[in-house]
């Protein structure tokens, strides 16, 4: 049956309408009680960064490479274990539901069970990334040259046939894709810190804390390095070393003890929900009824329209910054500013973003909005710029604005609207998450839930997060199908070759 | 060996190759003649499933080599006796071969002048070696016949020679899809000419030669 098919202009006018619809419901205010003098203690904290306090920087540091490190190992080696029978559904199940819950999630849940220690921190990062990373290894191994495997016939049993004719054909994907996960692993890491885990977040909390701003400065240069020179320290022989490394540094966490038992009593009393828990199953329903009106139900509107507005001015920035790094429409210097600038925005994370802008502007949707907007705006327009760069234009074709406005935008316009549909789903997962920094979304009722010890209310909340993130995802690719653009890759894997 | 029996051989409703009958003498160097698309990849497709099913042991030289680009030269030619062993005996020979197989397979690779390609990864070595290589494992894996698409297209015509005699001396019986007539007629002791979608010439190499041009003819 043939799917009637969208206009672009048509999705991206809706997309604006619903946005304009959002904007009274969003509160926007600045709440700051001087946001000019924090922006300017800040920005001065940058240009005079203050390394003084550089053994607790270093340790910082050495500890968010450490459990980014363990953590992504571990998520790839699970993931790894599963991606060959990734078409059972058992274990596509399991992937969905251990990638549908964000790290700073699990991190809060795992708190429960084992303490802010290690194990808590590298499973937050190793559970989720095991469900991608078997979503995205199968697809790698699915892509791989099947003819090697043909060719040795119906004989040869199944692992031979994978390890000699499968997995080698896929393992310098798997390798760039690893290094890729790494440099979203060291983000997650670091953004662990915010609750807890001895990384750079915390690190940079606790100097905004006391108001060291210079400090902080520090830690944010480091941390722009320490992701810019990924490719340099991370080459693949090295990884057994950085893993010894690695336990190593881990082995000097400290974590107070949790009490005998913490996981069973998690698992058979603290997430039943409460009625069930004193024997009134009756209750459930008022129970969930209450739940969903005091917690769930305004969450997930106010994580929409966080999300809403984010993803309209993503596309703004995206937009207009498609052409940042071109050096035909910016100019050499022009060009190499603009990679710059994306650069530093990709590298933070949406959230430590947004926790900068909640120390200048206040609490208000309005740091949130901006970080996720700033973040992902960012991975569009490099992605994008990447695909100017590399169009092939007729030798006469304009440079500078012209090209931008007569070539780049409407030959780029298709893959714009599909990258901006694709960070939807990631926008709605972060802006829920935003709700620990304190702004009303869902991540704010389950921080809350998790505070006053109501782990049952706890999951439940997560739950609907996951479904509305699932919800989302399926709408996204549902009008991505019927915008033709199907057929696009996971973030960072490369463009797809074609098989000879 | 009978083959096939009138068969239909292509894809879905179109066939490639219609009527086709065919059997083969134990003993018999096949080679395939007819123009690019005259339907002798499809044929060999159709003869490969077709041995399998009679239970031969078949070693497949296919025009794309259908090597592991990452794997050693040494090791994808090792390849070549997979499922002569179980599960745990070729994993540890993708670990380290054993001392006999690595012996047996140097000695292969010497023959097709690879000796000091053997542990250099198949994609650093050029297209005339990985073509050897594709032939190496062929030799190595052996078998009742040997079945191969154009298996000297990219080696030079001086190898051409030597290594066409080595897949004679190595295989009872050989169908070999082939473009080069010299190569063609020093191999084969049988000639099927493909044009239109038909077998034409079907009969001893010596005796149908003189029609081979009829099949390029436009």
């Amino acid at each position: 049956m043939p799917v009637r098919r969208l206009s672009r202009t048509g999705i991206v006018a809706g997309f604006a309408a619903i946005a304009l619809l959002c904007l009274p419901l969003a509160d926007l205010q600045v709440a700051g009680h001087d946001p000019w003098s924090a922006l300017g203690r800040m920005l001065t904290g940058f240009l005079r960064p203050d390394f003084s306090a550089v053994e607790d920087i270093f340790r910082a540091l050495a500890l968010t490479v450490a459990f980014a490190i363990a953590g992504v190992a571990a998520g790839g080696l699970a993931g790894l274990v599963m991606a060959p029978f990734y078409r059972f559904r058992a274990v596509r199940w399991t992937a969905i539901a251990l990638r549908s819950v964000h790290e700073l999630f699990w991190a809060l849940l795992l708190m429960q069970v084992a303490g802010m220690g290690v194990l808590t921190g590298v499973l937050a990062i190793a559970l989720p990334y095991a469900g991608i990373f078997a979503k995205v290894l199968s697809e790698i191994l699915d892509e791989a040259d099947p003819r090697p495997a043909n060719w040795l016939g119906p004989q040869v049993d199944a692992l031979s046939r994978f390890l000699w004719a499968r997995a080698p054909l896929a393992r310098p994907e798997m390798q760039t894709y690893a290094l890729y996960r790494i440099e979203c692993g060291l983000r997650s890491s670091a953004v662990l810190g915010f609750i807890g885990l001895p990384t750079l977040g915390f690190q940079l909390d606790s100097f905004f804390k006391q108001g060291e701003y210079g400090a902080a400065g520090a830690i944010m240069l480091v941390y722009i390095l320490l992701i810019a020179t990924l490719r340099l320290w991370m080459r693949p022989r090295l990884l057994l070393p950085w893993l010894v490394a690695a336990g190593a540094m881990l082995t000097q966490v400290t974590a107070p003890p949790m009490g005998a038992g913490a996981l069973w009593r998690f698992l058979s009393q603290d997430i039943l929900p409460a009625p069930l828990r004193q024997g009134d199953p009756a209750g459930l329903w008022p129970w969930l009824a209450d739940l969903g009106r005091d917690a769930i139900l305004p969450g997930i509107a106010a994580t929409l329209v966080v999300a809403q507005l984010a993803l309209i001015l993503t596309g703004m920035i995206a937009f207009l910054g498609q052409a940042l790094i071109v050096p035909r429409v910016m100019g050499r210097w022009g060009a190499a500013l603009g990679h710059l600038l994306l650069v530093v925005l990709r590298s933070f994370p949406e959230y430590m973003l947004a926790y900068l802008f909640l120390q200048i502007l206040g609490p208000s949707m309005l740091p949130a909005v901006l970080a996720l907007a700033l973040h992902n705006g960012a991975i569009i327009g490099h992605l994008l710029g990447r695909q100017a760069g590399g169009l092939t234009l007729r030798p006469d074709a304009p440079r500078g604005l012209t090209l931008w406005g007569w070539e780049i935008v409407p030959r780029l316009f298709g893959q714009f609207v599909a990258l901006c549909l694709y960070r939807w789903e990631i926008i709605i997962r972060e802006s829920a998450i935003m709700g620990i920094l304190g702004i009303a979304t869902l991540g704010f009722f389950l921080d809350d839930a998790i505070a006053e010890l109501r782990l049952d209310r706890a999951v439940v909340i997560l739950l609907a997060t996951a479904l509305l993130t699932a919800g989302i995802d399926w709408l996204s690719r549902g009008l991505r199908a019927r915008l033709g653009a199907r057929h696009l890759r996971a973030p960072g894997r490369g463009p797809a070759r074609g098989v000879a | 060996m009978q083959l096939l029996t009138s068969a239909q051989l292509g894809y879905d409703a179109t066939p490639v190759l219609r009527d086709v009958t065919l059997s083969v003498a134990p003993g018999d160097k096949v080679v395939l003649l007819g123009r690019s698309g005259a339907g002798k990849s499809t044929l060999l497709a159709a003869l490969h499933q077709a041995l399998l099913a009679q239970g031969r042991r078949v070693a497949l030289m296919p025009q794309d080599h259908a090597l592991v680009p990452q794997l050693s030269a040494l090791r994808n030619v090792l390849m070549g006796r997979l499922d002569d062993h179980g599960a745990f005996y070729n994993l540890t020979t993708l670990i380290r071969p054993r001392r006999r197989d690595r012996q047996h397979a140097l000695a292969i690779l010497a023959q097709v002048g690879l000796t000091a390609e053997a542990d250099r990864p198949v994609e650093s070595l050029s297209g005339g070696q990985k073509q050897r290589v594709a032939l190496a494992r062929a030799l190595f894996r052996g078998g009742d016949v040997l079945l191969g698409d154009e298996p000297l297209s990219a080696v030079d015509p001086a190898q051409a020679e030597h290594l066409a005699r080595l897949l004679r001396q190595a295989f009872p019986t050989a169908i070999l899809a082939m473009h080069d007539l010299d190569t063609a007629r020093s191999f084969g002791t049988r000639l099927i000419g493909l044009r239109q979608g038909q077998i034409r010439i079907d009969g001893p190499i010596d005796a149908v030669w003189d029609r081979v041009e009829a099949l390029y003819a436009r």
